[in-house]
């Protein structure tokens, strides 16, 4: 048996190399002593011992792609900071709520040690003062775990002052959210953690690396990104760079959820695994349920346009995929089989987004507010030919001329460019539309057969009334 | 009234917190959920205690409450029931899970019980989705739910079985994050920058 009753869903299954789940295979993975007994704070000890422009180098070479959902080199991201201004701060995002998504959850609550080793790290690299480590509100668990961890560490002499006898100093803040989705965009993340509303900034001018937190210079990372940095660290980038292709190097940890007869969370090698691999393979999902068909598959979280079959040898690559029409994102497959109902699918998606719209932007908080209503009416069976057409018009306003309209067939205008244009502030949005582009691109007859045709009442015109 | 401010020993807490950040505006989030671990939801008097607390207005503080999912302006049952539907689960049954828990509740989603125990809602994507459909309890999850389970859960929250699992709704994590001040690397104050002293330019 390869899954883990504490680590609900974590399936450890075949030879794959393991950087951030080596230890959920114990039950007490969270604790201090295993975390020492398997090596832990070695990674901290190794940078101490190099010069921070050392492991920030180690970390670029790396090229240890953001796992958030952008894709980012953390190394380079470090880098866009402007030299010699400080305090810098690093924020740590722990707010994973993209629809599909189950990875940091599971790395809060199972090894907490090496995310907080991972902050030290980064934050000794990039010369970063304080750290806020910003968890999601409804995930007590992993406070409960974090706050245990941080408090062993802290007595441990691994945070605060002098770490280790250094003159390297800095504090770790949990900090907690209180849900809502759009707090994990960075710039929402800063304005919440400054007590605010979580409305995202705009990009430019407040590119976090130049203003963030307080108007200062500050990274953003995401959980399974900093908990790649121990391992980092003490095997060195070559080791790092072995596994996974060139740009894509080392492994990811994937949740593949719905039709599969064995969901699961896995750590996966990047770039060369396929979504075949993942979704038919022994070591995986070992196929869709009940023999059925699969009729498609959402490859990067809800926000990502939906692949059908055509695409499953496509590899778990960041370019590949983005030249495909879609993202790899938060590393989160949703699968439907051939009994999926895809109009109710895509409005489960679309009612998501527009729910969490923070109403900024008009064409996202009126728009995903009527994308869903549309949606809505066709799936109810109250919907008209015209609605169809409607949900494209909607969708233009938000994401305009990228997006091929129903009647732009004629142009061969098929593929689905990504990233597209949007006329919001951040991509909550365009994800309120990807759903519905994709499902009635990919499955318009659905919608169709969900549309009873009614005959026009003919308006009859009387005699005209005279008002004398 | 002011029973409802934040009592004498979350008082203290608060102000450690709020110590803990650059600027104390930062700490309105945790505040509003000390209040409400405190008074089961967020009280006017708790935000404009707040408010004073962290040097903001009381609208501003209820500004950013609102904002937030979590926070409730009026009472709510000892358990909150979350059941989510988003697309995993939805895929796997969280329609027929909604409507049973509404039959066996007796509530619609946003209602409580009758005996205040049970507030039932509808969730958002609970970061658990390859154990659909799931649900969580005062956001504690329970997964790969049945109606069975369901059934078998509400009998033990009736029953208090599960007292010591799930705390009243309100408390998140029941461990809370202690700075020791002689351990304290200190808050990193954007108004007086300070070169880290482990960074090359701080020797020159």
């Amino acid at each position: 048996m390869s899954t883990y009753p504490w680590a609900a869903g974590f399936i450890d299954d075949g030879d794959r190399p393991q950087i951030v789940t080596s230890r959920f295979q114990y039950d007490d993975s969270y604790t201090l002593d295993r975390y020492h007994a398997t090596g832990g704070y070695q990674g901290l000890k190794a940078a101490l011992a190099r010069t921070p422009s050392e492991v920030h180098e180690e970390v670029k070479s790396a090229t240890v792609l953001g796992r958030g959902g952008a894709g980012f080199p953390a190394g380079t991201k470090w880098g866009l900071m402007p030299a010699g201004k400080y305090p810098r701060y690093l924020v740590v995002n722990g707010d994973e709520s993209e629809p599909g998504t189950y990875k940091d959850r599971l790395l809060m609550e199972r090894d907490p040690h090496q995310l907080v080793e991972g902050c030290l790290i980064a934050a000794y690299a990039a010369g970063l003062s304080q750290v806020f480590l910003y968890i999601r509100g409804e995930m007590p668990l992993a406070h409960e775990r974090v706050a245990n961890a941080l408090n062993d560490a802290y007595a441990a002499g691994y945070i605060g002052k002098h770490i280790l006898g250094t003159s390297f100093s800095v504090d770790i803040v949990l900090h907690w959210g209180a849900g809502a989705y759009v707090v994990g965009e960075e710039t929402a993340l800063i304005e919440s953690l400054e007590g605010k509303r979580g409305e995202p900034r705009l990009k430019p001018p407040f590119f976090p690396a130049a203003i963030g937190l307080y108007g200062q210079p500050t990274i953003v990372n995401n959980v399974e990104t900093l908990s790649n940095l121990p391992w980092l660290s003490v095997n060195g980038a070559t080791a790092y760079t072995a596994i996974g292709t060139a740009t894509s190097p080392g492994t990811r940890m994937v949740a593949v959820s719905g039709h599969v007869n064995r969901p699961g969370v896995y750590e996966i090698i990047n770039g060369t695994t396929t979504f075949r691999d993942l979704l038919y393979g022994d070591e995986f999902c070992q196929g869709i349920r009940n023999g059925n068909e699969l009729k498609a598959f959402v490859p990067g979280g809800g926000s990502a346009p939906w692949f059908t079959p055509e695409q499953l040898d496509l590899p778990f690559e960041g370019r590949l995929v983005g030249a495909a029409g879609s993202m790899l994102g938060s590393g989160a497959i949703m699968v439907m089989d051939s009994t999926t109902d895809i109009p109710k699918a895509a409005l489960t998606l679309t009612h998501f987004y527009a729910a969490e719209s923070c109403g900024q932007c008009t064409p996202c908080r009126e728009g995903g507010t009527w994308l869903e209503r549309v949606l809505q009416r066709v799936v109810d069976g109250r919907g008209s030919r015209a609605d169809l057409d409607q949900m494209f018009e909607i969708g233009e306003s938000i994401c305009p001329g990228t997006f091929p309209h129903a009647s732009s067939e004629a142009l061969g205008l098929q593929a689905a460019p990504f990233p597209y244009k949007m006329t919001t502030i951040c991509f909550v949005g365009p994800s309120a539309y990807a759903p519905v582009h994709s499902a009635l691109t990919l499955f318009r007859s659905e919608f169709e057969a969900k549309i009873v045709e009614r005959k026009h009442i003919p308006v009859t015109v009387g005699a005209p009334i005279d008002h004398h | 009234m002011t029973v409802t401010r934040l009592n004498e020993a979350n008082t203290i807490l608060a102000k450690e917190i709020i110590g803990r950040y650059p600027k104390a505006r930062s700490a309105t989030i945790p505040l509003l959920h000390l209040s409400q671990q405190q008074n089961g939801y967020v009280t006017d008097e708790a935000m404009a205690h707040i408010a004073e607390l962290v040097g903001a207005t009381p609208a501003e503080v209820m500004g950013t409450a609102t904002f937030y999912e979590m926070f409730k302006f009026q009472p709510v049952g000892k358990y909150l029931v979350n059941i989510c539907g988003t697309m995993s689960c939805q895929l796997l049954g969280a329609d027929e899970l909604m409507h049973h828990a509404e039959q066996r509740l007796g509530v619609k989603a946003g209602g409580t019980t009758a005996d205040g125990l049970i507030t039932l809602e509808h969730a958002e994507c609970q970061a658990a989705c390859t154990e659909a459909p799931n649900m969580q309890v005062n956001y504690r999850h329970c997964h790969r739910m049945t109606t069975e389970s369901f059934d078998q859960l509400v009998d033990d929250l009736r029953a208090g079985r599960l007292d010591g699992e799930i705390p009243p709704h309100g408390t998140l994590a029941r461990v809370r994050q202690i700075i020791p001040a002689e351990k304290s690397a200190g808050v990193a104050s954007p108004d007086a920058p300070v070169v880290p002293a482990w960074m090359p330019e701080a020797a020159k």
